[in-house]
């Protein structure tokens, strides 16, 4: 069991849980995700290592309560336990001395680029973070980024909040104005990630992305993972989940995404009914 | 004995109807009453030198069980099992042992063999649910401590086997049961998971520590077990699905083996939405392949609700799965459609597999593995109609554990490169068996060299080895 020792909440349907698990805190590096089932009937949905800390042996996850198996975590407090929790997977980001590098954060997907963001500050990088939500309310950990960033860059969708626009709006001014962007990242939505790729392109600024298929056991034992990038077969949970975001077929991902739909569908009313049940 | 050799004859094992086990996860085979094993164990000739014994990777002694069942004292014919077997609830029920011990049975020459599985299978379940198992003898602790990586049949034989010489053993699982194919792969209907669950019970009784959700390569490496244990056993199997790269092969509903029978047996989703994991409702399902996997998934399939293919590019005989399962493949209603291999997949906008183009195949020369090699007929392409494809090709090594310890030498499609009768790699402590050393293989095989193993281990660990 991993208990949870610390849960807030950064926006409407995100959470952030720190949790004890010492070995995955150990070995962490940024770019790597983690599995975890809540409990015993539970799936195994796969994380992003948003942060840890060595020391106290714990590991910060943040996600959106989308479903039956996030709602659930949502639902355990402090002091209460996660059954399983399994990593450090997937390769760890490819940290270099490229000069000056663009993190891109979309959504939830800001927990994610944070830990990419400080690791290539700390490799003498300039970093500029980009993050976006779609309004005000869904933006967290703004601060945070300041900290590893020489320049943090806040767009809002509908303009409640700094800029108004996407994030892709703002990698355009930025190298339109002159900018000379060495490598960019870019985690969030599927939608997102295609779009900077796309620009990105354009620009030659070579892009990663970090894939986020339905996966199951996360170390290549089932290939519920498969991701087609450069035409070939990839399996994203250990060849990935950071590819060459000018290569990957990400119409492909959003289809493999939509596998379960109905199901996922059918076991959220279901567990809405249960709840509604027990609350009566 | 007064009975005439051969008089009694092989004692059938009752099992669920076919109509009734295709909507059923439930064991299909019921087991032997007590009147049926005796009888059955009745039939052995108790012979000075059992031939059965040499067909036996892990040398039980075949006779003297039986004699036991005969005597009426199954508690003490599954205790003289498990001398040798630590797992004979899952071998009686798994092994293949027409191609072993009932294959050399001296029976078997005029008449059917001795019925082993079934009787050893008798035995052990007897012994389960009749009250507590009694623990083996376990020699005294001698502080040293071995690093299992990887819960199954090979590993858990090996933390056992060490356990009982004193040793102290550790498994590391990725995932978050042990039990590795024996709970993940084979159907809840051929080895039902409460019977593996006892047997690990037993092992940890033994005093074998187990951690689960501990992926060797990632959560921790060889060389760091290294740092606290004396010596480290790798036992990962054949745990990566191979696909056959073709058109098409990434559409939604197509699954390898491994993510559909995981999803159905480890993760229960024919239990779904009780079960949180989901797999594919299909109306249609074609299998690819022809061995064990595939018939298991196959009739996994059946059970969900589905009418199903079976796609075979070889003929009948050179099936590589076991005749019995085969042989339940085709009474559940399971379509075979041999000398016929898969090209590409179709598939509609919403990205899921709508048919199979498949040739037609005819057999020519023999190739190197001696089986006649199918070749593909000219224009006769077609397409058969599917939501859900299973490939069911085979499996390799994984490389996580290769690819993170250093100086550990693989051979060309993976293995690790082991010593066949001790396990002893290239790096000094470290031993391998099972699967990730044979390629994918049987369950005996593989405690049978985890067996090897902890007495090349013990031995390590008692002189020879350079820690002592
Ligand atoms: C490498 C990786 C890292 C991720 N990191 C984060 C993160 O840091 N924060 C975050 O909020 N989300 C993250 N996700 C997505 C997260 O795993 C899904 O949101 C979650 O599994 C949804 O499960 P559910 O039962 O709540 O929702 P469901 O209703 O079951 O599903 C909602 C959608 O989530 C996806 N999904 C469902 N099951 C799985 C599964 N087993 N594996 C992956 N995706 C699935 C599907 O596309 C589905 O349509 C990550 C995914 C991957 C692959
Ligand atoms: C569907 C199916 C049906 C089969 N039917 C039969 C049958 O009827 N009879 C028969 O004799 N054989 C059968 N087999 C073959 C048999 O199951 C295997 O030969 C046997 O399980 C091999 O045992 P093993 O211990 O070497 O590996 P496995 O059983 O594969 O166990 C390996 C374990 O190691 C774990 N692991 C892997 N990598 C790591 C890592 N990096 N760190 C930590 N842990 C790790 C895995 O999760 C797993 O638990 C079948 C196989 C399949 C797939
Ligand atoms: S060979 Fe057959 S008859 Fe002889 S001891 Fe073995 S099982 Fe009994
Ligand atoms: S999640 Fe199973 S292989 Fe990637």
């Amino acid at each position: 069991m991993y208990p949870i020792v610390k849960k807030q909440r950064l926006a409407p349907e995100v959470l952030l849980l720190e949790v004890e698990a010492s070995r995955i805190a150990r070995k962490a590096e940024a770019g790597q995700f983690m599995i975890l089932r809540v409990d015993d009937p539970g799936e195994r949905i796969p994380l992003t290592l948003a942060d840890w800390d060595r020391e106290r042996g714990t590991i910060t996850l943040i996600f959106q309560e989308v479903g039956v198996s996030t709602k659930k975590l949502g639902l355990l407090n402090e002091g209460e336990a996660i059954s399983d929790c399994v990593g450090p997977l997937g390769h760890a980001s490819e940290i270099g001395e490229y000069g000056t590098v663009v993190c891109i954060g979309g959504g939830v997907g800001i927990a994610p680029i944070y830990p990419v963001a400080r690791a290539q500050r700390a490799a003498g990088n300039r970093v500029i973070s980009i993050i976006g939500a779609r309004n005000k309310n869904l933006l967290f950990w703004e601060d945070k980024l300041r900290a590893v960033s020489d320049e943090v860059l806040v767009t809002t969708d509908d303009g409640s909040y700094r800029r108004k626009g996407f994030v892709t709006d703002v990698l355009k001014q930025l190298v339109d104005g002159g900018e000379q962007v060495d490598i960019a990242y870019a985690i969030g939505p599927v939608v997102m990630m295609r779009a900077v790729s796309h620009l990105t392109m354009e620009y030659g600024i070579h892009t990663v992305v970090s894939l986020n298929p339905i996966m199951m056991d996360g170390t290549g034992m089932c290939g519920a993972c498969r991701v087609t990038v450069d035409g070939e077969t990839r399996f994203a949970c250990v060849d990935g989940p950071e590819f060459d975001g000018h290569k990957v077929d990400f119409v492909g991902l959003m289809k493999r995404q939509q596998m379960y739909l109905g199901q996922e569908k059918e076991a959220r009313e279901r567990m809405g009914h249960c709840r509604a049940e027990r609350d009566a | 004995m007064t009975k005439r050799i051969g008089e009694i004859p092989r004692q059938k094992m009752p099992e669920q109807s076919p109509e009734d086990r295709c909507k059923n996860f439930d064991e299909v085979p019921l087991g032997y009453t007590v009147e049926l094993a005796q009888r059955e164990a009745s039939r052995c000739l108790q012979c000075k030198k059992p031939a059965c014994r040499q067909g036996c990777p892990v040398e039980i002694d075949i006779p003297a069980f039986i004699r036991l069942i005969v005597e009426g004292d199954f508690v003490g014919s599954a205790q003289k099992l498990k001398e040798t077997n630590n797992l004979p609830a899952v071998c009686g029920r798994v092994c293949p042992q027409e191609a072993q011990c009932e294959k050399f049975c001296i029976l078997g020459k005029r008449f059917e063999p001795v019925a082993i599985g079934r009787l050893e299978r008798f035995a052990a379940d007897y012994e389960r649910t009749h009250g507590e198992v009694n623990l083996p003898e376990i020699a005294v602790d001698t502080g040293k401590r071995v690093a299992v990586v990887g819960g199954g049949p090979s590993g858990l034989t090996l933390a056992a086997d060490l356990a009982k010489m004193g040793h102290r053993a550790t498994i590391f699982e990725g995932l978050h049961t042990p039990g590795g194919v024996l709970v993940y792969g084979i159907p809840e209907f051929r080895l039902p998971k409460a019977i593996v669950r006892a047997e690990v019970d037993f092992v940890r009784r033994l005093g074998v520590e187990i951690e689960a959700n501990q992926v060797v390569g990632k959560t921790i490496t060889v060389d760091e077990l290294l740092e606290t244990f004396d010596a480290v056993y790798i036992a990962t199997g054949a745990g990566a699905p191979v696909f056959m790269n073709i058109e098409g092969e990434n559409l939604n509903g197509i699954y390898s083996a491994n993510e559909y029978l995981t999803r159905v047996n480890l993760m229960k989703a024919y239990r779904f939405p009780e079960m949180d994991t989901p797999v594919a409702r299909s109306r249609k399902a074609v299998v690819i392949g022809g061995g064990n996997v595939a018939m298991d998934s196959a009739r996994t399939a059946r059970r969900l609700g589905a009418e199903v293919h079976l796609v075979y590019r070889r003929s009948r005989v050179e099936m590589p799965a076991r005749d019995e399962e085969i042989h339940h493949a085709e009474e559940e209603g399971i379509e075979f459609q041999l000398l016929t291999n898969p090209i590409r997949y179709l598939g509609n906008e919403e990205g899921w597999v709508t048919g199979a183009e498949c040739l037609r195949m005819e057999l020519g020369q023999p190739d190197a593995s001696g089986r006649r090699r199918p070749v593909p007929i000219e224009g006769s392409e077609f397409v058969i109609e599917v939501d859900t494809v299973i490939v069911a090709i085979g499996n390799q090594a994984n490389p996580l554990v290769p690819a993170s310890t250093p100086g550990l030498e693989t051979n060309r499609w993976g293995n690790i490169v082991a010593d066949e009768e001790t396990g002893k790699t290239s790096r000094d402590g470290v031993f391998a068996g099972g699967d990730i050393v044979t390629g994918a293989a049987t369950v005996i095989e593989a405690m049978g060299a985890a067996k090897r193993a902890a007495r090349a281990i013990d031995r390590f660990l008692r002189g020879e080895g350079k820690k002592l």
